[in-house]
């Protein structure tokens, strides 16, 4: 009833192919821009800052890199940790060592450092594919691991192996207050998500679906594979990059290597996987589910099992949380591949025809 | 139905495929004019796909070269193929799954669009125009094939003989000079067929475009081919107008058995 | 000379702890096509399973024979991974029949998290102790062809020896018995194997049971080594490059592969560790199997990967 498209006709090709065809679509996102930008930092308490809001935001853009390798182009890496790595120590050296760099250019140089790093760990990429081209991106993220660990030119030779930044400007407002790094953090997602939207949607898009699909048919059409992957991973691996940079500096404000470990390559592997594999969207929800969980559990379980009477402790959270990641990995993969997006497209699919059934 | 069939454009000149052992193809030589339709017809297992994986730069031939519009390979680049105008439709539908049929199209115009990433990042001025520009013209293919109700379905889901048609559109997007079809009416019914046919035809006759067919429907080879190859075994024992070849003894023993 | 001898030892004795953990990996590729990201999953829960059967038995029954315990607890950890295997094929593999490799790698890693946390609920994370008699002390040994002799340790000889027997083992079963070819036409294509009559999922269920035992060989004897602790899980990670270099589908591959990299990492770490700031084990094994998939990807001793069109 509310969500027909009745009346909506399109006249030219624009009007079909924006982003958002649908006007009800449409309204919804600027309502959910303005609530996003404009009201949720006069409603939001400091701990739904710092431990939800800003690490959703940064894992959101991380989460939408990787689904454009993994999703859109159908290149599975486990090393999305190494990219964010480059991406935060690329842009501590460039704001570390050059004097008076301005903070906007040295997160997107540390981004720029990650596409380097992640052409060059795609090569592999235009040989093995699978569980192999896996094996390749784990290669980058020991590597990595051990470059900021071990090669202390990257830590600016810091006896501790950890470093920090502080005072950041950005357009001459200071990012100290919550609100002020939440809505930095949210400008650039909102930037960054626009733009990859218009790639997935444009031809470069097209290309990557085509090398995900069938990528001897893409040859035989006149798509060169080696230009479609590695500019998926070089777009990609800026994406995260910067997002890895924003971890650092926004977040953390001081970090060590094991900040960027295969662990998180593989939390940001299950973002997209949950969240639903070349889908935009899916990238946020992934984020979305993936952030707000463990501290979902952490309210919930305990008042559960107070109810039932009998106290759990933190470790048994944790436990759990592992179970569960596992257990909705496995179930997204046997009941819906295409993760959570697909379930709310399907959703909305029912809302066009509501109050009927089909 | 007079038409002008020009110049020998495509030449393929002793061309032999082994795999391991086997045998594909054996010492294969035939040529094809431009605005001919050409079948090439055999048994299962003669080698025709072969030899269109050998033209396409799939596969590559141990002996032989081919000669396309006057340049000569000893193997195909299938990129390079592409862009020299050669486009081909596949046996098993290599169609990218997760896609529309209006990307999936949309993907053979690949090759003319110019405007690079960040302009697309962008999608303002030309990117936008170009894409609009390929836009009309994916549309008109999707006129002509008639399958416009489907264009923003997932080619997975749609019906097999529909999705032949999307293979065919996003061949014809390419704006090929030489058009190789593999087996492009298999599974299909009498109306499909015709459809399909009728398609072919057109392709043909409106804009020119050479067409090399593998096809097992001997009505419909008799009926749309200008001239036929006959191969059997990896060999070639027929070669000329489908009147030619009906009446080939060789051919006749083995291979023609029931018209359709 | 002594010194690089021993190193070169320590690096086959670690080489062949790796190697232990890699036939898991073999194993289930060779037979189902998949890959078993889980497998460290799978050597933690075993090894948390025997051990605190181990602990366990003797305040449950009062049986405090060591040997009997201990054997007990390796029964029991058994029937544990068997149960481990039934449920894995009853309610991920059956339902991802002919799906993609990716999908399926993926669904192993979700198998992963889920054992990892599932383990550690029910027999706890702390660090538990394996105690099946191995000889603690290293023996110095070849010490009249060299002054003071090498240093040898005990325990890793007795590892090396059960896992070279447990790969004998499999071997033969792989090769010579009926059970074996059906697992190999498996892994070869779901779906033809099913429609000739293999039955899927009890081949399935017999392949990751086998698979779970050898886990369990392996936790046991790590466990020995180090302690029962939650980084037996990430075994699996630096146990992956050993099956690149030996290949997917080959046992004694995995053999081959872990004393490379056993020894290869050792090696590497002492002799070029020092000139690039150390800590070169973290990547060594790694790039080395990213080489090999750039030059030869089917491994030493695996089968050619044939893309179809």
């Amino acid at each position: 009833m509310f969500y027909r498209e009745n009346g909506q006709f399109k006249t030219s090709y624009p009007q079909d192919q924006q982003i958002f065809p649908i006007a009800q679509d449409r309204v919804f996102v600027v309502l959910l821009l303005l609530v996003a930008f404009a009201a949720v930092p006069f409603f939001a308490s400091d701990y739904m800052f710092r431990a939800i809001l800003i690490p959703f935001v940064i894992m959101a853009m991380a989460a939408l890199g990787v689904n454009i390798l993994v999703g859109y182009c159908g290149q599975i890496s486990l090393g999305s940790g190494a990219f964010m790595a480059v991406g935060a120590y690329g842009a501590y050296n460039f704001f570390a060592r050059v004097p008076e760099m301005p903070l906007l250019p040295a997160l997107l140089l540390g981004g720029l450092c990650a596409t380097a790093f992640g052409v060059l760990f795609g090569l592999p990429s235009l040989r093995v594919r699978g569980l192999y081209l896996a094996v390749a991106t784990l290669a980058a993220q020991f590597f990595a691991d051990w470059m900021f660990l071990r090669v202390k030119w990257f830590t600016l030779d810091t006896p501790s192996g950890s470093v920090s930044v502080s005072n950041l400007q950005v357009f001459g407002m200071s990012l100290d207050s919550d609100v002020s790094k939440y809505l930095f953090c949210l400008t650039l997602l909102v930037v960054i998500a626009l733009l990859a939207k218009n790639l997935v949607r444009g031809a470069i898009g097209r290309e990557w679906m085509a090398i995900r699909d069938m990528d001897v048919a893409a040859a035989v059409i006149g798509i060169r594979p080696m230009y479609a992957k590695l500019s998926a991973f070089a777009v990609s691996s800026f994406i995260i990059g910067v997002a890895g940079s924003l971890w650092a500096f926004i977040y953390l404000g001081s970090w060590e290597p094991s900040a960027f470990s295969v662990d998180q390559s593989f939390r940001l592997l299950f973002m997209v996987i949950i969240g639903g594999m070349g889908s935009i969207m899916g990238g946020f929800l992934g984020a979305a589910f993936i952030v707000i969980l463990p501290i979902f559990l952490n309210q919930f379980l305990p008042m559960v099992a107070g109810l039932a009477g009998f106290e759990i402790s933190t470790t048994v959270v944790s436990h759990a949380e592992l179970m569960i990641f596992g257990a909705m990995i496995v179930w997204f993969l046997i009941v819906e591949p295409h993760g959570l997006a697909k379930l709310w497209s399907i959703g909305k699919q029912k809302m066009r025809v509501w109050p009927f059934p089909y | 139905m007079s038409k002008a069939i020009g110049d020998v454009i495509l030449d393929v000149h002793n061309i032999s495929l082994n795999f391991g052992g086997v045998k594909a193809l054996s010492d294969i030589s035939f040529n094809v004019r431009e605005h001919e339709i050409r079948a090439i017809i055999g048994p299962n297992g003669a080698g025709k796909s072969s030899m269109l994986n050998c033209i396409n730069g799939v596969y590559t031939p141990q002996q032989g070269n081919i000669t396309f519009r006057g340049q000569t390979f000893s193997h195909m680049d299938s990129h390079q193929v592409a862009v020299m105008g050669v486009a081909r439709t596949f046996q098993n539908l290599a169609l990218f799954k997760g896609m529309s049929v209006l990307d999936n199209i949309m993907t053979g115009r690949n090759l003319r669009m110019k405007s690079n990433l960040l302009l697309q990042a962008l999608r303002w001025g030309p990117a936008e125009r170009e894409e609009i520009e390929h836009r009309l013209r994916v549309e008109e293919i999707i006129d002509f094939l008639e399958i416009q109700p489907y264009r923003k379905t997932p080619v997975g889901q749609l019906p097999y003989g529909l999705q032949k048609r999307v293979d065919l559109g996003r061949a014809l997007a390419l704006e090929p000079q030489l058009l190789l079809l593999d087996e492009p009416m298999a599974g299909m019914n009498v109306e499909e067929k015709q459809d399909m046919c009728r398609f072919i035809l057109d392709v043909n006759d409106e804009f020119g475009t050479t067409v090399v067919l593998i096809e097992h429907d001997m009505g419909v080879v008799m009926d749309i081919s200008d001239r036929v190859v006959v191969l059997d075994y990896g060999k070639k024992i027929g070669d000329g107008t489908p009147d030619e070849v009906r009446n080939n003894p060789e051919v006749i023993s083995a291979y023609l058995g029931t018209g359709h | 000379m002594a010194f690089f001898l021993e190193t070169l030892l320590g690096g086959l004795m670690a080489g062949m702890l790796y190697s232990l953990v890699a036939l898991g990996f073999v194993l289930i590729y060779k037979a189902s096509g998949v890959f078993n990201f889980a497998q460290g999953a799978m050597v933690l829960f075993a090894a948390l399973a025997m051990a605190r059967f181990a602990e366990w038995l003797p305040q449950l029954t009062g049986l405090t024979q060591p040997v009997l315990v201990n054997l007990i607890a390796f029964v029991l950890a058994g029937g544990v991974m068997f149960m481990v295997a039934w449920l894995i094929e009853r309610l991920v593999l059956r339902r991802l029949v002919n799906q993609e490799g990716t999908t399926l790698l993926m669904a192993t890693l979700g198998i992963a998290y889920f054992l990892e946390g599932l383990g550690q609920t029910i027999f706890g994370n702390d660090i538990y102790k394996i105690d099946i008699g191995m000889p603690k002390d290293p023996v110095m040994a070849f010490d009249h062809v060299f002054p003071g002799g090498l240093l040898i340790n005990q325990e890793d000889l007795i590892a090396a020896l059960i896992a070279a027997l447990l790969v004998a083992l499999l071997s033969l079963f792989f090769q010579k018995t009926a059970t074996g070819r059906a697992l190999r036409a498996v892994a070869d294509d779901h779906q033809a194997a099913q429609s000739i009559g293999i039955p899927l999922n009890r081949i399935w269920v017999i392949v990751w049971c086998v698979a779970g035992v050898v886990a369990l060989v392996a936790g046991m004897i790590w466990g020995s080594k180090l302690g029962v602790q939650f980084s037996l899980a990430t075994i699996a990670l630096r146990a992956l490059p050993v099956v690149i270099l030996g290949g997917l589908t080959s046992v004694p591959g995995a053999i081959i592969g872990g004393l490379i990299i056993g020894v290869g990492e050792k090696l590497s770490e002492v002799f070029l560790g020092p000139y690039v700031g150390g800590g070169i084990e973290i990547w060594f094994a790694y790039v080395l199997a990213l080489l090999f998939l750039l030059v030869r990807p089917q491994g030493l001793f695996g089968e050619k990967i044939i893309d179809r069109v």
